[in-house]
């Protein structure tokens, strides 16, 4: 199979719907416009001349760069020639492809369509090591992530997870909900300016609300961009998660997801370093974790999207996300539960407690100061946040404290720490490329250090925070043998 | 009694032309801005205080920079090739120690900023496969840099696999 291939034709039509659409949104309320001073002909006569020439523009530039884009996979090696001006030759080395995933968005399911993007997760800048294919049919894409991934097959081993609509349950105490909610208060706000409403909005909550106090107003207001927030991140859940499972085909994980976008993921097992097991505040109050693999060569992408690539099982009850953790490691027991964690020294707590005040205490002073200067009612202000951070700062510290520590368990390295994203990471020990040991001037003092285990997959190193000085040291050697001991003498203390 | 173990210190300090380089990067960073401010000061006199004193500020900060700073980061800057790895110590204002054996490195580079070329220094940058960053080796002299470069990068061609 050495022949050049060209993406599937329908790519042009693909452009035609995006341009419609685009031409659509901004058309529709522009002609809205001009209807509204002139006349409806009028209107159009302005309006659809520039719709056209969008949409035939769009797919005359889609139809080039399909004439000049192809690709070739040979036994070797993946090549694509792209570029609507300048050509772009990429080739990247079979062997050194670690991912291919399949996305499709809602305009290419309709035409049968995926985009495969293979990746060689090389740490260079981005897109340098993946070749992205758009778009390709539904039975080309398959079958190259067949071929590209050795082993790969339709037939699975088994079925390791499957979505449980019930997990739905957990997606509102993610912190997107506030984000959402601000998210979407803001947006009305800004398209009620578009529209020179914003005035009569705020004249009509002013109105709906005469009588009331302003605290009760504001929290009220607060509660609706909540219960807003909780719809959307309910409705990004399922978008997310529908269809959702995790299998295991001959030396591959697969994860297949998404309601409107269909999402495939496949990680290849050698490239699997461990795993991590993330317990996001509300979720663990809840007794629930996700699942993220630790893996070379994930594909790359903005943070936010990052994330998903690698997580394996989104948040579901704690139980179950060990068990995952075990069967994707191939163990008895998942080693982020097996592990007995050696608890970090009493001075840890302190160091978090200092942090965490401090944090708290920064804007309480800030405000103090200014009331003093200005006006009582900052002074107010700055009590109410005193006695709502100062206990706030003072649990997370707690939280933060108990929630570290370090362990070896068979063939795993074991490491927690985190209040409001807690994570226990397992990380193979002969995944482990080096080690990087932190000490600041306060560390030092109190006898603490961090150690962090460097790595070629996941996040690049996983710590061990605020861990006894000596017995970190001697956990490091021991966790990596030969790594670290050239370079320690052994001192007796009396 | 009780042994514990504790990190010893790389063997090799650095040259000690690159005290010379910080106590430079240092002026380069705080000279223009007090020379600046006092300029002005002493040309407009109704803001002479407004611009004299947040000179002598940023002079204040700067004297440590100038002066015991660079001399207690030269005591703590120092490495160490071995056959199986190369290990570090750095750090301005927390200490650094970082390990990466001889396996796992990808890329051996050279690097000369302006400065560091007036002085006739190099830094030594290795690279592994993590994401959290390379070894940096600030000051060797050109043709250290240069030797240790050419074997670093001897050693990992001869090791097989692809470091990760």
């Amino acid at each position: 199979m050495s022949d050049w291939q060209r993406l599937d034709p329908k790519a042009v039509a693909v452009a035609a719907v995006l341009g419609a659409g685009v031409a659509g949104a901004a058309g529709v309320p522009t002609a809205a416009g001009i209807a509204s001073g002139t006349s409806w002909p009028v209107a159009l006569l302005w309006v659809v001349p520039p719709v056209v020439l969008l949409i035939v523009g769009a797919a005359v530039l889609e139809h080039v760069r399909w004439r000049r884009t192809q690709y070739r996979i040979s036994a070797d090696r993946a090549e694509l020639h792209s570029g609507l001006v300048v050509l772009r030759r990429r080739t990247l080395t079979r062997d050194r492809i670690r991912s291919v995933d399949l996305t499709a968005n809602p305009i290419l399911r309709i035409f049968g369509l995926v985009a495969v993007r293979i990746g060689t997760g090389e740490q260079t800048d981005a897109g340098e090591g993946t070749l992205t294919l758009t778009p390709v049919t539904r039975a080309e894409g398959e079958r190259l992530r067949q071929e590209l991934l050795r082993g790969a097959t339709t037939e699975t081993d088994g079925t390791l997870a499957q979505l449980d609509p019930g997990w739905i349950r957990y997606a509102p105490t993610s912190f997107v909900v506030p984000v959402l909610g601000f998210g979407a208060g803001g947006a009305v706000m800004q398209v009620s300016q578009w529209f020179g409403l914003q005035e009569e909005l705020i004249d009509w909550v002013q109105s709906l609300s005469s009588g009331v106090p302003l605290l009760f107003v504001l929290l009220i207001l607060a509660a609706l961009l909540m219960v807003v927030g909780v719809i959307g991140s309910l409705g990004l859940f399922v978008e997310m998660w529908w269809n959702y499972r995790l299998d295991r085909e001959p030396g591959t994980l697969r994860v297949r997801r998404g309601l409107f976008t269909t999402r495939s993921i496949s990680v290849e097992e050698r490239r699997l370093r461990g795993v991590d097991v993330v317990e996001p505040l509300g979720a663990r109050l809840l007794g629930a974790a996700r699942v993220d693999a630790i893996a070379t060569g994930l594909a790359q992408q903005t943070d936010d999207e990052k994330t998903d690539h690698k997580t394996l099982l989104p948040v579901a009850p704690k139980g179950l996300a060990d068990r995952i953790a075990a069967a994707v490691l191939r163990e008895e027991v998942a080693p982020t539960a097996a592990a007995r964690l050696t608890p970090h020294p009493r001075a840890a707590f302190g160091r978090r407690l200092r942090i965490a005040v401090t944090v708290a205490l920064v804007p309480v002073l800030l405000l103090t100061g200014l009331g003093v200067w200005l006006t009582g009612v900052l002074i107010q202000l700055a009590a109410v946040l005193a006695v709502l951070a100062l206990p706030a700062a003072v649990l997370l510290a707690r939280e933060s404290y108990r929630s570290l520590g370090h362990g070896l368990t068979g063939n795993y390295l074991v490491t927690r720490s985190g209040a409001l994203r807690r994570s226990t990471a397992a990380l193979q020990r002969d995944g482990v490329i080096g080690w990087r040991i932190r000490q600041t001037i306060f560390q030092r003092r109190l006898g603490l250090a961090t150690f962090s285990a460097v790595t070629a997959a996941g996040s690049g190193a996983y710590s061990i925070r605020d861990a006894d000085a000596d017995e970190g040291l001697v956990f490091a050697e021991s966790a990596v043998p030969d790594l670290l001991t050239p370079f320690t003498t052994s001192i007796t203390t009396g | 009694m009780s042994g514990t173990v504790r990190l010893r210190p790389p063997s090799n300090a650095l040259d000690h032309r690159v005290v010379a380089v910080w106590r430079t990067t240092a002026g380069i960073v705080f000279g223009p801005p007090v020379l600046v401010l006092a300029l002005l000061g002493l040309l407009i006199p109704p803001a002479r205080v407004w611009l004299l004193v947040p000179a002598a500020v940023i002079a204040l900060v700067a004297l440590p920079y100038l002066t015991a700073l660079p001399r207690w980061w030269y005591g703590v800057h120092r490495w160490e090739v071995t056959d199986d790895a190369v290990y570090t110590r750095a750090g301005y204002f927390w200490q650094e120690w970082r390990v990466a054996p001889m396996s796992r490195i990808q890329t051996v580079d050279t690097l000369r900023g302006p400065i560091e070329q007036a002085f006739g220094l190099s830094t030594l940058v290795v690279t592994t496969a993590s994401a959290k960053g390379a070894l940096k080796i600030r000051g060797l002299e050109q043709e250290v840099a240069a030797d240790l470069a050419e074997r670093l990068t001897a050693i990992t061609q001869a090791t097989p696999g692809d470091a990760t």
